[in-house]
């Protein structure tokens, strides 16, 4: 049968697309200025597709110059993997015991995590510090690992998919002889793969565009993440408008990445467990 | 302690597998329940008894001093603190548009165009670039001089436009438009997998009787999304109070406290000025917030929301 277009429906897909441009034109002015010479920037009209192009000075005079962005990077990305994958490791236990383990107080437990869930990270900040301080955890990576690391809303999510096994599976393994640590890693979280990985990717992206915890726990230039070097380079360069979009789009362009690879677990993860970082 | 052996009874093997079973349960949810214990449940416990003090953390524990609710009483002559709490109301109004245009959006890429997916990735870009990023990049798009967006103003013909995040009366207006571009993409998804749940049949049903676009948008698909609409609406107006970055980034409160919220004062007095029980009493006064909202939702969910 030959596809057949339907012109209203052609039409507001343009309207739509028209309406889906102010949300990407902050974006595109974020990459054709980061290409720009400085002195282009504000030209107008503007220039979307730059006629003058400097592309590799700019990101150069960035990634080598007073601000240690290779640095900030690597910080970030250890940062980033060590607390996906702690997250994942113990949210994902958590989950499975509370949607299939029968233990005393599970209810209760699990109440707890849901209230935990309730409390604005910032009104329990100064305490955590003081935790912190007292671990001699402050101004390292491993503190803000741990404090990245237990996470009510990745335990409450996954829970949702762990509770969507049928137990006959996990019963003909337990007959079968298998302990419960075995049953974890070999027949459940295989079964939930998809939604590891959504939430790995959610995680991910949560934990790369975290500001507030460095701003608090870090003190050492050394130690920073990308979101304060960003910060600090806006602010204190500021009239270099060029450099400062340069190094904005080389703070979002791994996300931007994994985004896109990741689109359908992200986008579907949202919706099935209507979460918000 | 891994295996178990074959040759058991099956009738001990039932009652042994309950005990290891919770033997297991415990294992298995230990790692979670200290971490919340100790970086969430201790600190909210801690913040409600800083919260009476008159202390500094820099100062050792001795120099705690219990001084009541002498905190809380100064908060209400506390002008900063009480801009910061009306701008919190305030942006509380950020909510209700998101959902207008995210629920039209929703149901418009659901039905009548084509490019779905694209669409949909488009509109959730905002949601999952940083905020940092977001914040910057808007500081410069709303320059008050060279910004593109007022130079655009003034290419339409505003002699005039408004000095945005330098003006007072503008900067929160500001700060509010960043957040609903912010925040659509994820409420749209959201509606899009609940429009996605209403059975077509209803649809079908309403055509056969002749139901008009804006009937069965009025009758049936406002209704069946209520709560979702529901669920939004109250994780939205939590996380209105809890935003924190955007303003810090974008303003940092200024100019003259005019995006000053009640996070940011929190943040400032803590760790700038280090007054950690004053500003326990923030943070309590923050949490009594989120538990208010928790609370309408728990008791307001059976009576407004038609399943």
């Amino acid at each position: 049968m030959k596809k057949t277009y339907d012109f209203g429906r052609i039409l507001v897909t343009l309207l739509m697309l028209l309406i889906g441009l102010l949300f990407l034109l902050p974006f595109i002015w974020m990459i054709s200025t980061s290409f720009k010479p400085e002195i282009d920037v504000f030209k107008y009209p503007i220039e979307w597709i730059p006629k003058n192009w400097q592309i590799y000075q700019n990101y150069h005079d960035v990634w080598f110059g007073e601000y240690p962005f290779g640095l900030y990077y690597w910080n970030t990305i250890k940062v980033t993997l060590i607390t996906t994958l702690v997250s994942l490791t113990v949210s994902s236990m958590a989950a499975y015991a509370f949607s299939h383990l029968a233990f005393k107080g599970r209810n209760f437990m699990f109440l707890i995590v849901l209230m935990t869930f309730m409390v604005p990270n910032t009104s329990i900040i100064v305490p955590q510090f003081l935790i912190l301080k007292e671990l001699h955890l402050i101004d390292t990576h491993l503190g803000l690992i741990i404090i990245g690391s237990f996470s009510a809303l990745g335990t409450f999510m996954l829970r949702q998919f762990f509770l969507g096994i049928h137990k006959e599976y996990l019963e003909a393994a337990r007959i079968d002889g298998a302990g419960q640590f075995k049953i974890f890693t070999t027949i459940a979280l295989p079964l939930v793969q998809p939604a590891l990985a959504t939430y790995a990717i959610l995680r991910f992206i949560w934990t790369w565009n975290d500001y507030v915890n460095p701003l608090i726990f870090l003190r050492s230039n050394n130690l920073e993440t990308i979101q304060i070097g960003i910060q600090k380079f806006a602010s204190e360069s500021g009239a270099f408008f060029s450099l400062v979009m340069a190094g904005t789009v080389s703070a979002i362009i791994p996300l931007i990445i994994i985004f896109i690879i990741g689109q359908k677990q992200v986008i579907e993860g949202i919706a099935l467990g209507g979460v918000k970082g | 302690m891994l295996k178990t052996e074959p040759s058991r009874k099956a009738s001990r093997r039932t009652k042994r597998s309950v005990e290891k079973g919770s033997l297991a349960g415990y294992i298995f949810v230990a790692p979670m329940m200290i971490g919340l214990i100790v970086l969430t449940i201790i600190p909210t416990i801690l913040t409600l008894i800083l919260s009476f003090t008159d202390w500094s953390f820099i100062s050792g524990f001795d120099k705690i001093r219990f001084i009541g609710l002498r905190n809380y009483a100064q908060l209400l002559d506390d002008d900063i603190f009480k801009i910061s709490f009306k701008n919190n109301l305030i942006l509380l109004l950020v909510v209700p548009v998101q959902l207008i245009f995210s629920l039209i959006f929703a149901v418009i890429i659901d039905k009548y165009v084509y490019l779905k997916s694209l669409l949909k990735i488009v509109f959730f870009m905002p949601y999952i670039s940083s905020i940092v990023a977001v914040a910057i990049v808007f500081q410069l798009l709303f320059s008050p001089s060279f910004g593109p967006i007022n130079q655009t103003l003034r290419a339409l013909g505003f002699a005039n436009p408004p000095k945005w995040l330098a003006d007072i009366h503008y900067a929160l207006p500001s700060v509010m438009i960043i957040l609903v571009w912010v925040g659509i993409g994820f409420c749209l998804i959201i509606y899009l997998a609940a429009l996605q749940a209403i059975p077509k049949d209803l649809y079908e049903a309403a055509d056969i009787d002749g139901a008009g676009t804006l009937t069965k948008f009025s009758k049936i698909t406002f209704p069946l999304v209520s709560p979702t609409t529901f669920f939004l609406l109250v994780t939205g107006l939590i996380s209105t109070f809890k935003s924190f970055d955007i303003i810090k980034v974008l303003t940092d409160g200024g100019p003259a406290h005019s995006t000053s919220v009640v996070t940011h004062y929190l943040y400032n007095t803590a760790f700038e000025g280090l007054k950690t029980g004053y500003a326990s009493s923030m943070a309590w006064v923050l949490l009594g917030c989120v538990m208010l909202i928790t609370l309408v939702q728990l008791y307001g969910q059976k009576k407004w929301v038609n399943y």
